[in-house]
């Protein structure tokens, strides 16, 4: 079984976000860049599947400029095949649409049996990228997926979905797209061997004009960043426990009107 | 109408909309001066029709049939394009929930439109929609627009004023013909999960939240008591749940639930940079942490540095005579 992942590389969760001169994108100085944590569980049940199936492949898919390659190296330390890196300046303002285009094309002519995703990215969090990918494909798709399970044959997942308040499990056709929520699995840690294997592996570089995407620009257009507004200054409600309780009640019920 | 603003209707499966969809209600009436409604559903009541109506929608397109439970976006997102291609609608509005966040982002890639998920703020500047969407999970705010109609996006839970009912308000039902293609998907099972008895956490307006400091999964009993007297949904920090202590589900910051409640309460939570950018844009802060160095004073509204083992049982009374009282 082919399948294919598609991962985004993120800064890391502990980096403090400042705002580019140009107002629009990210100060990179310093940054940690790491694979989306959504996007290792991913690839964690991609590489599950093909182990336990005994055969198969496993193609990592990232749309960004030259250092998504770091990304892409670390899925292959973590065991995928093959890498796929489109890589080109048409994309430096694409939407989430437009990537997903370009993705789905990838796909195309790839043709897995089952596409992976993490739920969202930790970065712009519009988790839009699976459900897009799946209409654009025509697919099925599950969204945060807890669980999944493909019948010997390789013709049909079942995979629990998380809503509010419950699991749905589905039996979906393939090829199907699904979106791994936190729960899926405990990604792997590669391994001093993963890491040397992975410098040799393939991460074939793919350009808009390959894929036969036509010049488009965005649906949605970025205006610009800005900072939170910051809070208010808070108080620490000082006294004994009992009586910082009555002016932390009497404070939320009257001045915060929260109660 | 052409030029309409649309609102995604969210119900709880049994027939009636959520208190989400009132939000979304309010929000496009406050920018259109006036919005509709659409309710895709296996089965909507009166009732729910009655209340739409009343939150100030002069019509609700109803598109209802039995495919149509449980979702699946392959069998809702025809339907509503075919409509969307009927009756031009200007804005689609949803509230984020499983669901919809997944229906109107299959929406947009088919009408090729542009989305904007998990929106805080939206305006209309010069006669054309702007967004304001938390990104990097809260640490900077993305401002956004559309390159054409119709402008799509997802509203976040508790953020905007939900829509008052008024008796006497009624809305048109207009019931169009429908195509809905076979599901290919089939349910297997619906696994519910043990109820806690408390609010959902994406949707409620008051969060608890414990963390580290709760030193183990059996102590969540008194935040839980605490929930269950002021109506609050009971979360966690990452550090509890790799712990082990709470399912993931229940996790609060970059990699679990982001939230904007009105009020949000941390017990033994530190504060770290990831489990505050899911959590900074609630109304009121309060923390409770034995260290007064913890970050999480820096963002909080109303500290108090003491044992949260001493101070949740006297707020859960405390809170109790004043409930008691009211």
């Amino acid at each position: 079984m082919k399948i294919l992942v598609a991962i985004k590389q993120v800064p890391d969760t502990a980096t403090q976000m400042k705002i580019g001169p140009d107002g629009r994108s990210i100060d990179t100085t310093g940054i940690t860049w790491i694979v989306s944590p959504y996007d290792e569980f991913a690839v964690e049940e991609a590489l599950r599947i093909k182990e336990k199936r005994g055969q198969g492949e496993v193609v990592a898919v990232s749309l960004g400029p030259e250092r998504v390659k770091e990304a892409l190296r670390s899925c292959l330390a973590m065991g995928c095949d093959r890498a796929v890196h489109l890589n080109d300046p048409a994309w430096a303002t694409a939407d989430t649409l437009l990537t997903t285009h370009a993705l789905a094309a990838v796909v195309k002519q790839e043709a897995p049996e089952l596409v992976l995703c993490g739920r969202q990215a930790i970065d712009d969090d519009m988790g839009a990228v699976p459900a897009q990918l799946a209409e654009l494909l025509g697919w099925p798709c599950a969204c945060w997926i807890m669980e999944e399970a493909i019948d010997a044959e390789g013709k049909t997942v079942r995979a629990g979905r998380q809503v509010e308040g419950a699991l749905e499990v589905f039996d979906l056709p393939l090829p199907a797209v699904l979106s791994a929520q936190k729960g899926l699995n405990e990604p792997r840690y590669p391994t001093l061997k993963g890491i040397m294997g992975a410098k040799k592996k393939e991460i074939r570089e793919g350009k808009s004009a390959d894929l036969g995407l036509a010049e488009a620009s965005p649906a949605l257009v970025l205006a610009g960043l800005e900072a939170l507004p910051p809070r208010p200054p808070g108080r620490i409600i000082p006294g004994d426990v009992p009586t910082a309780v009555r002016e932390l009640v009497r404070a939320l019920r009257e001045e915060a009107k929260a109660i | 109408m052409p030029g309409a603003f649309w609102c995604i209707v969210e119900d709880d499966r049994k027939g009636f909309p959520k208190k989400v969809t009132a939000e979304v209600i309010g929000e496009a009436i406050r920018l259109a001066g006036a919005a509709e409604a659409l309710w895709v559903t296996d089965a909507a009541t009166e009732e729910g029709l009655r209340e739409l109506g009343a939150w100030g929608v002069t019509k609700i397109w109803l598109l209802q049939h039995p495919a149509f439970s449980p979702y699946q976006g392959e069998v809702w997102v025809p339907a509503v394009a075919d409509l969307v291609a009927k009756e031009s609608p200007k804005a689609i509005f949803a509230p984020v929930t499983a669901r919809q966040r997944e229906f109107v982002a299959r929406l947009a890639a088919r009408l090729g439109a542009g989305l904007a998920a998990d929106t805080v703020g939206l305006a209309l500047e010069d006669g054309r929609l702007t967004a304001r969407r938390p990104v990097y999970a809260g640490k900077l705010l993305s401002k956004v627009t559309w390159a054409k109609p119709p402008w799509i996006a997802t509203l976040r839970p508790n953020v905007f004023r939900p829509a008052e009912a008024q008796a006497g308000r009624t809305a048109a039902v207009e019931r169009p013909a429908i195509a809905t293609p076979e599901p290919r998907m089939k349910l297997a099972e619906r696994r519910e999960e043990v109820s806690t008895g408390l609010p959902e956490l994406a949707e409620a307006e008051t969060v608890i939240s414990g963390g580290r400091g709760m030193k183990g999964p059996e102590n969540y009993v008194i935040l839980e008591e605490l929930g269950r007297v002021i109506g609050a949904a009971v979360g966690a920090s990452r550090a509890a749940v790799d712990a082990g202590w709470r399912p993931h589900r229940f996790q609060i910051g970059q990699t679990g639930r982001t939230i904007s409640p009105k009020l949000y309460l941390g017990f033994g939570v530190s504060g770290a940079i990831q489990h505050l950018a899911g959590m900074r844009t609630s109304k009121v802060i309060v923390a409770v942490n034995k260290d007064p160095e913890a970050p999480i004073f820096k963002v909080a509204d109303y500290g108090i540095v003491a044992d949260l083992f001493e101070v949740v049982p006297a707020l859960t009374e405390e809170f109790k005579r004043l409930l008691d009282k009211s």
